[in-house]
């Protein structure tokens, strides 16, 4: 098994026509993915990567009985993008756009707020599950498939740690880039929680990084539920306060979100936490 | 993206909210003929700089004569206001804000933001006003209040009320507070701002409520959708390194130490900075290439970090994606030749087709070293850095 998407999931990509839609939507069919279709307003009927094209999302569930969408639209499009995804019943919705307005998530996730679909991101990587199905930017052929649940706000750092557990041999059971912005869909505890549920994984990685108060919560919800050995890394211990580092999410502002505050959160609940981000995959292995 | 406090505060006057009676001054002449017009016998004369902690500086100024006000404007226009949140070369005063003073009774804080944790706009607001409202909170948490605002229902009248009782208000001022509460709100949501604070939101003898200090942050995922906001932006009181990194979208932060950094990915590139500390290494900067990486962007990047004269080595970290090693690599040799780089540069390329990178970097006669592993790189450069 695998948490959230396996080698059945029927995907359909919005935005499928652009350019990133078109090259990773590429990218994911040479995976593996089941990709049935895609949405590009005023092109339904075309035929695009040999993949029918609909007007509507709601069309294209209609049509392809998808049940998970990926989101290549720009930012100011985006909301509206993930809100047709959720009107037409999609139940896993990755939107990788980087750039919405914070108050345009704001809006969507108090819209969403009871409709039981999942949104991954925005401003993220997406979801993988090696060898099985591929949504988002991730460069497929680092995975291994195999143990270890990655969570991460930041893509690149998905990626090393991804490099670092297939280097042990270890592989990946699912990796999942939770995205760089302060308003955004699954949480870490959202993630650890099906990880901890699911048996495939054995050990998980937990990258972290300054801003917010999620790798608290992490923390608690860790030392109160999930028996599964954790490595954490967090990133930004040298980032001066007030300034955003890349990612709009990744700022300490009035003495919060201190890379030192979720080290010692995390160390008190627990939780293995490398001081190196070269150490994540040996650390790791170190723990099962 | 910031704006002035006076550019604030007229956004202010279009929503309502009350501010002294005042205008911005670009010379010491213009100044004083403003205060004239102004009337009264006292005035508070402002340096405007993106920056708080202005007062302690000799930033804020308080003028009895008209004389006064020429000379307080004099003294400040020209130069550079150094406080404590803006670093040591400090920020050029090109403006001052010359207002009226009134007869202070209390001094309010008052402030909208997101609130990440809990999704939703907040207000908060305390009776201890004029004072560091992050030693407030952590000091005497009981003396702030907070109201989150639901997005669909937006503010009500109730939560105002709240907010006005909780900070002490009587009579008129409790309706009052509520125009300004919701006239803070309307800016908030139009112009897509991520913070908005009044401190001190004054209560004056007369029991008037009004705006003494404003200030305004916008997001800057939206400020393309605001023109107004975007007129209103003032590149001089930005790091100029900053400003030019936008320009070729690339994300740059200057730090203080001589180990320059450029990295694909936000987090990757804060990891490598804290590696190199870890390492024994002081970061230059914080430079994030994006996913690209085309040789131009790496040029601009190179020239950026070069620009610091306190650079001593570069390292440079590439996790290659979807891009591969080998393409970067001919960027990177291309680059380091173009803009004629001569201190040393470390890469470590991880991804598809590494080797081949690797191979290209190696023995080209110019200072570059091919790292094949992360920690060695960072210790490389360390030590590069130090023997400099």
């Amino acid at each position: 098994m695998s948490i959230l998407i396996d080698k059945d999931t029927k995907v359909i990509c919005q935005g499928f026509t652009g350019k990133q839609g078109t090259f990773h939507s590429q990218q994911a069919l040479d995976y593996g993915t089941k990709l049935v279709g895609g949405v590009t307003p005023e092109r339904g009927g075309e035929i695009h990567l040999g993949l029918p094209v609909f007007n509507t999302v709601q069309d294209a569930v209609n049509d392809t009985g998808a049940t998970a969408s990926v989101i290549y639209v720009p930012p100011f499009f985006a909301a509206d993008a993930i809100l047709e995804a959720v009107d037409a019943g999609i139940k896993l919705i990755v939107c990788i756009t980087e750039g919405i307005p914070i108050l345009q998530m704001l809006r969507v996730k108090a819209a969403m707020a009871g409709t039981g679909a999942l949104l991954i991101g925005p401003n993220c990587p997406g979801v993988i599950t090696p060898g099985s199905c591929k949504i988002g930017i991730m460069p497929g052929h680092i995975h291994l498939p195999g143990s270890i649940g990655i969570v991460s706000r930041s893509g690149t750092l998905t990626y090393e740690s991804v490099h670092q557990t297939t280097a042990q041999g270890l592989g990946q059971s699912t990796c999942v880039g939770i995205g760089g912005d302060p308003i955004h869909g699954m949480n870490f505890v959202d993630v650890l929680s099906r990880f901890q549920a699911d048996e495939q994984t054995k050990g998980i990685v937990m990258v972290g990084e300054i801003g917010g108060g999620e790798e608290e919560e992490a923390a608690d919800y860790i030392k109160a539920h999930v028996t599964k050995p954790v490595v954490a890394y967090i990133a930004g211990q040298t980032a001066p306060p007030g300034k955003r580092m890349g990612h709009a999410g990744a700022i300490v502002t009035g003495g919060k979100g201190t890379a030192e505050g979720k080290v010692a959160a995390l160390k008190a609940a627990g939780i293995e936490v490398v001081s190196s981000p070269t150490d994540i995959g040996v650390a790791m292995k170190g723990c099962l | 993206m910031n704006i002035h406090e006076y550019q604030a505060k007229q956004l202010f006057l279009h929503y309502a909210i009350p501010a002294p009676d005042g205008k911005q001054a670009t010379t010491p002449e213009s100044a004083e003929q403003v205060a004239k017009e102004l009337g009264g016998d006292g005035w508070v004369v402002k340096a405007q700089v993106h920056a708080g902690g202005r007062g302690k500086v000799g930033g804020v100024k308080l003028a009895k004569t008209l004389a006064e006000v020429a000379e307080f404007s004099r003294d400040m226009l020209g130069k550079r206001l150094v406080t404590k949140q803006t670093g040591a070369e400090g920020l050029p005063i090109n403006s001052v804000l010359i207002e009226k003073t009134y007869p202070i009774k209390r001094e309010l804080y008052l402030s909208v933001l997101v609130d990440r944790g809990s999704e939703r706009i907040i207000f908060i607001a305390s009776a201890a006003g004029g004072m560091d409202i992050e030693t407030v909170a952590h000091e005497t948490p009981e003396q702030i209040i907070s109201i989150p605002v639901h997005p669909a229902a937006g503010l009500q009248g109730y939560q105002c009320r709240k907010v006005a009782y909780a900070l002490g208000l009587k009579g008129a001022q409790i309706k009052a507070l509520g125009k300004i509460m919701q006239g803070l709100y309307d800016l908030f949501l139009d112009k897509d701002a991520s913070q908005i604070e009044i401190n001190p939101l004054i209560e004056t003898d007369s029991g008037e409520l009004m705006a003494l200090d404003a200030k305004i942050n916008f997001d800057d995922n939206a400020v393309e959708a605001h023109p107004d906001i975007r007129a209103m932006k003032d590149a001089e009181q930005e790091d100029e390194k900053e400003n030019k990194a936008q320009q070729f979208g690339l994300n740059y932060i200057t730090l203080e130490g001589n180990i320059g950094c450029m990295v694909n990915g936000a987090g990757l590139a804060m990891a490598t900075m804290d590696l190199v500390k870890l390492k024994g290494g002081q970061p230059a900067n914080f430079l994030d290439v994006g996913g690209g990486t085309s040789v131009e962007k790496v040029c601009e990047a190179f020239k950026l970090i070069l620009s610091d004269a306190s650079v001593k080595a570069v390292l440079v970290n590439i996790f290659g994606g979807i891009v591969q090693c080998d393409i970067i690599a001919a960027g990177i040799l291309a680059a380091v030749e173009q803009v004629h780089v001569t201190i040393p540069v470390v890469v470590r390329l991880e991804g598809t087709n590494a080797e081949q990178g690797r191979a290209l970097l190696s023995n080209t006669g110019l200072n570059l070293y091919a790292a094949d592993d992360l920690a060695h790189a960072a210790e490389q450069v360390v030590a590069l850095a130090e023997a400099a």
